[in-house]
């Protein structure tokens, strides 16, 4: 290597164990001023963390909104009333009906479906 | 034309004839030592993303004939002498340009080395592989990162002992830290001629990590102190988390610029990881550039292996001194492991302290199965992964030194 003293290129033991003190010291030095930096830094978000959060706990919540029934889709045709009939049931039963017709769902009228029983 | 002459002169100038011209029986032995890396990579899987394209590259380098790496002219180009080609061209001054013209594959894959291009790369996927998280909730575990750093030193004192130079001995050290792109990109800059050996002990030690630390940790800890049960740390936050490679990258390279290409490509890495903007960037990062850059990086350092360098009785030095600086830095992490243990009235396992050499996070598992071995509710993990990356910063710092000292 050029560039550098022949007291560095050829160090004697006590200039070695000089440099190997002082690069150990030094790597100490930057990693406790490291240190002081990223703590800082940690308490500092965490006031910030918790001034947020009593700031939000501050405010009185907001009563909750009325429940505001959705509007109809266009074109559906109210509610439809089930007798003895599992929703699954009946949604497969409107398909088809809707199908077998040739027209949209939301175009169709259901007000009830009953599940008639064999006597 | 004459069909003997012919085969004569194909026979003379192929590769074959090289293994039996003046010095060509250390070819073959760098030969079998590449086959011994490839199987101890590929069957014993020690680090083999690394150990497998190392010892290609040595395989390749040491192909009479195959002219891919050419170490007199990276002698020649290092001592700023006059080099001259094979066609017997004399070449006054060496640049990156003529080594791109006159070199042969490897050459042109090692000026990446040479340039601190690969060791840098390498770096920033490590950042964006990284979470700091664990070190943001402890950053007391800085320490032991700093701690971990004694190996480095100990074993430079240790090379200057036994006759090496003062920029030989820092690369020699800077094995303790454990560190593969750190350690790789200090040798490039001192001491490119012990890159072969080096790396070699760097990556192997790192791969035997599992087997070097725990006899150490045991000796240096009490059961009671390895059945520790760490508390839970605080959640670190996603803008803490965006702002600490910042902070770092800024703070540690206005302390000690020399340390800029490491510090500076792992900070943003880890930048592109946590901000969350980046997701692309980062994906690469971690794994298409880092992929990449590690088959040449492999290869080219492997290329370094010529027989007429790396056969000597130095090699086996640096193997020694990089063991001993491997078992120091471990050492060096258990005091500061065992001293916060203290200090923090045994609410600090010791054995996270081995995990500030900066092997991640191989050496922060040893920590976790050590620990585990003796409290089986013991989860050490998340605790040791503060030290471990703290390691990598305190390897950076390390270096840094180092090169600022013998750097010129």
């Amino acid at each position: 290597m050029t560039g550098i003293s022949e007291t560095l290129q050829h160090p004697s033991i006590g200039t070695g164990a000089l440099v190997a003190v002082l690069g150990y010291a030094v790597v100490f030095l930057g990693i406790c001023m490291l240190l002081v930096v990223v703590t800082i830094m940690g308490k500092v978000m965490v006031n910030s963390q918790k001034k947020a959060a009593a700031k939000a706990a501050a405010v009185p919540a907001a009563p909750a909104p009325a429940p505001v029934s959705a509007p109809a889709a266009k074109g559906t045709a109210g509610e439809l009333k089930l007798y003895d009939t599992d929703p699954r049931d009946a949604a497969l039963i409107m398909a088809i009906v809707a199908h077998k017709l040739g027209k949209p769902i939301n175009e169709l009228r259901f007000r009830s479906i009953r599940e008639v029983k064999e006597k | 034309m004459n069909i003997l002459e012919t085969l004569g002169k194909l026979a003379s100038e192929s590769g074959f004839a090289g293994f039996l011209a003046a010095g060509g029986w250390k070819n073959l032995i760098m030969i079998a030592i590449s086959c011994v890396l490839l199987y101890l990579g590929i069957v014993k899987k020690f680090e083999p993303l690394l150990l497998v394209g190392i010892a290609f590259g040595c395989l390749l380098t040491n192909l009479p004939g195959a002219g891919m790496y050419h170490l007199d002219m990276w002698d020649a180009y290092v001592a700023g002498t006059p080099y001259t080609t094979e066609a017997g061209e004399v070449i006054e001054h060496l640049t990156f340009t003529t080594v791109l013209h006159e070199g042969g594959l490897l050459d042109i894959f090692y000026i990446g080395v040479k340039v601190g291009l690969y060791p840098s790369l390498i770096f920033l996927g490590v950042g964006a592989m990284t979470d700091f998280g664990p070190l943001l909730a402890y950053p007391k575990s800085l320490l032991l990162g700093a701690a971990a750093q004694l190996g480095v030193f100990v074993a430079f004192f240790g090379a200057i002992m036994l006759g090496f130079t003062g920029p030989e001995a820092a690369s020699i050290g800077i094995i303790g830290g454990a560190d593969g792109p750190t350690a790789l990109l200090l040798t490039a800059m001192l001491a490119p001629q012990l890159l072969g050996p080096i790396a070699i002990s760097a990556y192997s030690y790192m791969a035997l990590i599992p087997m070097i630390q725990p006899p150490i940790m045991k000796f240096m800890t009490t059961p009671a102190m390895r059945q520790v049960k760490m508390e839970q740390r605080r959640e670190v936050s996603k803008t803490e988390k965006i702002i600490f490679p910042i902070v770092v990258a800024g703070f540690v390279i206005l302390l000690l610029p020399s340390t800029a290409p490491l510090i500076g490509c792992l900070m943003f890495g880890n930048l592109l990881r946590e901000c969350g903007v980046t997701d692309r960037l980062s994906d690469t990062a971690q794994n298409a550039m880092m992929n990449i850059v590690t088959i040449f990086l492999a290869t080219s350092v492997g290329a370094t292996m010529v027989a007429e360098r790396f056969l000597s009785f130095n090699t086996i030095k640096i193997i020694i001194l990089g063991l001993v600086a491997f078992a120091i830095s471990t050492a060096g992490g258990l005091i500061g492991g065992r001293i916060m243990y203290r200090t923090s009235g045994g609410k600090i396992n010791p054995l996270i302290g081995s995990a500030g050499v900066s092997a991640v996070p191989m050496a922060a598992r040893v920590s976790q199965d050590v620990g585990r071995k003796y409290n089986k509710t013991n989860y050490l993990l998340m605790h040791a992964m503060g030290p471990n990356v703290a390691g990598v910063i305190g390897s950076a710092i390390a270096a840094g030194f180092l090169l600022s000292v013998f750097g010129g």
